[in-house]
């Protein structure tokens, strides 16, 4: 399939670039649960709180920032490096002067991003075991669930990015849509903490169902009904943005 | 020349230190001239052969490795601040503020010359009308052409009314119009009895501009004087310029030579060149001898010919 | 040297030249204060209802967090200013090099950036403080002790940034500048006091320019006057005029070369 050249594309590219993706993706999760998992944590455990449900603040807060990051990875790769390639010198305008179909440069594309969520999420999950974070294997299948909240940020992303013009209007995204969810989409506090109005929009916020999902996992608290619906949530965003990119895709490149 | 020099300098050089991988390196190898009030002076030579770094000493942002430099009467090593408050520079890149408009380029730049915001605002008027910007003011640097940035370039370094003007490569990378535009502004300034330095690559522009040139080929001035005075001690009042099948470009002119055409043969890469003081005579000697060019060309000699002879290479590559 | 010292008026216009732009639109001023006060609300209050008292001081969560986000905002303002914007100056935009020929020697335009950045931290710091007002952080008249301590944290990381950007070599240097500020905004004290670290770890952290800056702002903040904030001053001042003078010299050779 030649959506696979264009996957084997951004490996090569990555393969020489891989340093630069280092500190957004693994050294600011880890710093993070370092920081603020253990540091605050140890705050939080002393004041003997009963909101998370008797877990340590660590054990609840990493896999809720595995979702968080698989989020920033997933946007950051379908953002700003689809609009980067989209641009007047970027890789797709060599890509569509072959056999490729736009279609195919997105869903090759798109395996590269599941690539990049799926390998970070994969270290911090190892680093998380390493803390004894998780009720035993279950923190294995926080992995899918932190590759469907990467994708369905990545796809709808990809979606959006290959159409835009200017690379700062990502930017602009991350900044005024992405860091506020990031710090209030239950990854450092409970949801249920919040007043009920503003926890129903907050629990309908994309990345706090992919916190929930990755926490109720890794916790071994889901039930099958959460978590079909989570993942359903998630996996309707990633099949949006592929229809959506499907039309954009062609929209921009054979313009 | 009235009053006295404004720039004076004895045996100057500029040697740059090492650096990793890279030897020190002796961009200026002792040069001397001198300028007095009202003179337009051109340094004329090809790329590396020392201009910049002399007008980099000149404009006092480059301390002298040896020999002596006077600037408006001040040593730039000592009075640096004092010398560039009283100087222009148009450098060779605009290097415009990007971050600003055409207006408040020229407003800042004013500021940093310690000049009164209404002094500035006054003089802003004046130089918008030089630069042919008026209806620019207000836009941003980033939309205007190569030849408008360069006229910016111009008022900005006319800012502080300066007593000399140092201009690198003032038309390089402009199109032929924007040229003609730009001499007729240095024109204009010229007439204004601005004293001008200039650096170029550009025969035409040395000999339209400069009263006075040095032509510099590796660190040194080779020959110093007027256009004409270059042109007469240097090289034939005529030039025939031949063009044969290239690979017997060579034989050709060892046959002209021979026969002792002309004071002297060039073999060019696309041509071969005469030097005689009546081109046409010697076309006729070329025919005679049973010779057929492609093409043939009698022109009168130019500064390009002064530089072929006095170093053996062409100025522009 | 050909460029030698610092004059008030030529300093003055380069900073002049940048309040210029400054002053066009507020939007990145508001851009700055939005992620510190995200994470005054997301933290501060929503992980402050988890902790409760922070041990040892008799004081809310978030009244304890707000001065060191304050701390973080003044040096991020400063900070960027230094390293993004000055780096995009010298690389791609080369304003310096159409400033060099001019009266302005490198001291001039050193101390003129870093003047810049004190003064660009200045509306951040000034408009966090009134969102802590807002949100009733604000437990002592110290507060109005914050702004020039904020100021002083706009100088050391003005400072240190310059010299930081003299060193970098392209865009993608930044992400290890990115691998320090992130790091020490983490275990600078900036969540949680000095007393969560064991003994051998917290000299360590004292070190940290960011732990002084946050020591000079959250003791007068939360109504302690204590002597060791002579420290902080003395250190933050020497961070700043050591990165200053380094960056004055390192600029000397990189433009005048």
């Amino acid at each position: 399939m030649r959506a696979w050249y264009a996957f084997r594309y951004w490996l090569t590219v990555y393969a020489r670039t891989w340093r630069g993706t280092i500190v957004i993706s693994f050294a600011n999760p880890m710093l993070f649960l370092l920081g603020i998992g253990l540091g605050l944590g140890h705050l939080v455990d002393h004041g003997h709180s009963t909101t998370l449900g008797g877990v340590s603040y660590t054990a609840f807060f990493a896999p809720g920032l595995l979702a968080a990051s698989a989020m920033q990875t997933g946007f950051i790769e379908g953002g700003g490096r689809v609009a980067n390639a989209a641009g007047a010198v970027g890789a797709y305008r060599t890509a569509v002067t072959t056999p490729l179909e736009p279609s195919e440069i997105m869903a090759g594309h798109l395996l590269f991003i599941a690539f990049r969520v799926l390998t970070s999420s994969a270290v911090f999950v190892a680093v998380m075991a390493l803390f004894g974070v998780g009720t035993g294997w279950w923190v294995l299948a926080a992995l899918p669930a932190a590759l469907l909240t990467g994708l369905a940020f990545g796809a709808p992303a990809a979606a959006w990015a290959v159409g835009v013009r200017s690379i700062a209007k990502t930017q602009t995204l991350y900044r005024f849509v992405l860091m506020p969810m990031y710090l209030f989409s239950g990854t450092f506090f409970a949801l249920s903490q919040l007043p009920s109005g503003i926890r129903l929009v907050a629990s309908a916020l994309p990345l706090s169902q992919g916190v929930a999902l990755c926490r109720s996992l890794t916790l071994g608290t889901a039930s099958a009904q959460t978590v079909a619906a989570r993942a359903g949530y998630l996996l309707a965003l990633v099949v949006v943005g592929i229809v959506v990119a499907r039309i954009t895709y062609r929209r921009r490149l054979h313009a | 020349m009235s009053g006295r020099l404004l720039v004076e300098a004895r045996g100057l050089t500029k040697t740059y230190r090492a650096r990793k991988g890279v030897p020190p390196f002796r961009a200026v190898d002792g040069i001397d001239f001198e300028l007095g009030r009202g003179e337009v002076f051109g340094f004329l030579g090809p790329n590396g052969a020392g201009k910049s770094s002399t007008m980099r000493m000149l404009g006092a942002i480059s301390p002298v490795s040896t020999g002596t430099l006077r600037v408006l009467g001040m040593d730039p090593a000592h009075e640096g601040p004092e010398i560039r408050s009283r100087i222009g520079v148009v450098p060779q890149d605009d290097c415009l503020d990007r971050e600003l408009t055409v207006r408040e380029n020229l407003f800042v730049y004013g500021r940093y010359f310690g000049l009164a915001k209404n002094v500035i605002r006054d003089r802003i008027v004046g130089l918008l009308a030089f630069a042919q910007l008026e209806e620019k003011a207000d836009a941003q640097v980033e939309t205007l052409s190569g030849g408008m940035r360069r006229r910016l370039t111009i008022a900005r370094s006319l800012i502080n009314e300066p007593e000399i003007l140092l201009l690198d490569e003032p038309t390089t990378g402009l199109d032929p119009q924007a040229r003609h535009v730009l001499w007729d502004r240095l024109y204009r300034l010229k007439r204004d009895g601005v004293t001008l330095i200039i650096t170029t690559h550009y025969m035409d522009e040395a000999e339209q501009l400069c009263d006075r040139l040095a032509v510099m080929d590796a660190g040194r001035i080779v020959a110093e004087g007027s256009p004409r005075e270059l042109i007469d001690a240097h090289v034939t009042r005529e030039v025939l310029e031949l063009r044969f099948q290239p690979d017997v470009h060579a034989e050709v002119a060892e046959r002209l030579r021979a026969a002792e055409l002309g004071e002297r043969i060039e073999v060019l890469p696309d041509r071969v060149v005469v030097y005689a003081d009546d081109g046409e005579v010697a076309l006729v000697a070329v025919h005679e001898m049973s010779l057929s060019p492609i093409t043939a060309l009698v022109r009168r000699a130019t500064l390009e010919d002064v530089f072929l002879k006095l170093t053996g290479r062409s100025l522009v590559d | 040297m050909i460029a030698s010292g610092w004059t008030l008026r030529r300093t003055g216009s380069l900073v002049e030249r940048n309040a210029r732009i400054y002053r066009r639109s507020l939007s990145p001023v508001l851009a700055s204060l939005l992620e510190p006060v995200l994470y005054l609300v997301s933290i501060g209050f929503g992980v402050g209802r988890l902790v409760g008292k922070v041990p040892g001081i008799d004081v809310r969560y978030a009244a304890f967090v707000a001065p060191a986000i304050l701390a973080t905002t003044a040096m991020n303002a400063a900070f960027n200013q230094m390293t993004f914007v000055v780096f995009t100056r010298m690389k791609t935009d080369r304003t310096y090099d159409a400033i060099v020929p001019t009266p302005l020697s490198i001291a001039d335009i050193a101390l003129g950036e870093v003047v810049s950045a004190v003064l660009s931290s200045l509306l951040p710091s000034v408009g966090f403080v009134l969102v802590m007002l807002a949100l009733g952080l604000v437990v002592s008249p110290g507060i109005l002790l914050t702004i020039p301590a904020a100021l002083l944290v706009g100088y050391a990381f003005g400072g240190a940034g310059l010299a930081v950007t003299t060193y970098l070599r392209d865009f993608s240097d930044f992400q290890l500048i990115q691998l320090v500020m992130l790091p020490m905004f983490l275990f600078a004290t900036t969540f949680y006091p000095l007393s969560v670290y064991p003994g051998w770890a917290r000299p360590v952290v004292e070190i940290l320019p960011l732990y002084q800056s946050i020591q000079l702002l959250r003791e007068p903040a939360l109504g302690i006057f204590h002597w060791n904030i002579a420290v902080a001053v003395l250190y933050l001042a020497a961070v700043g005029s050591f990165g200053l003078a380094l960056a004055t010299r390192r600029l000397s050779r990189q433009l005048l070369a």
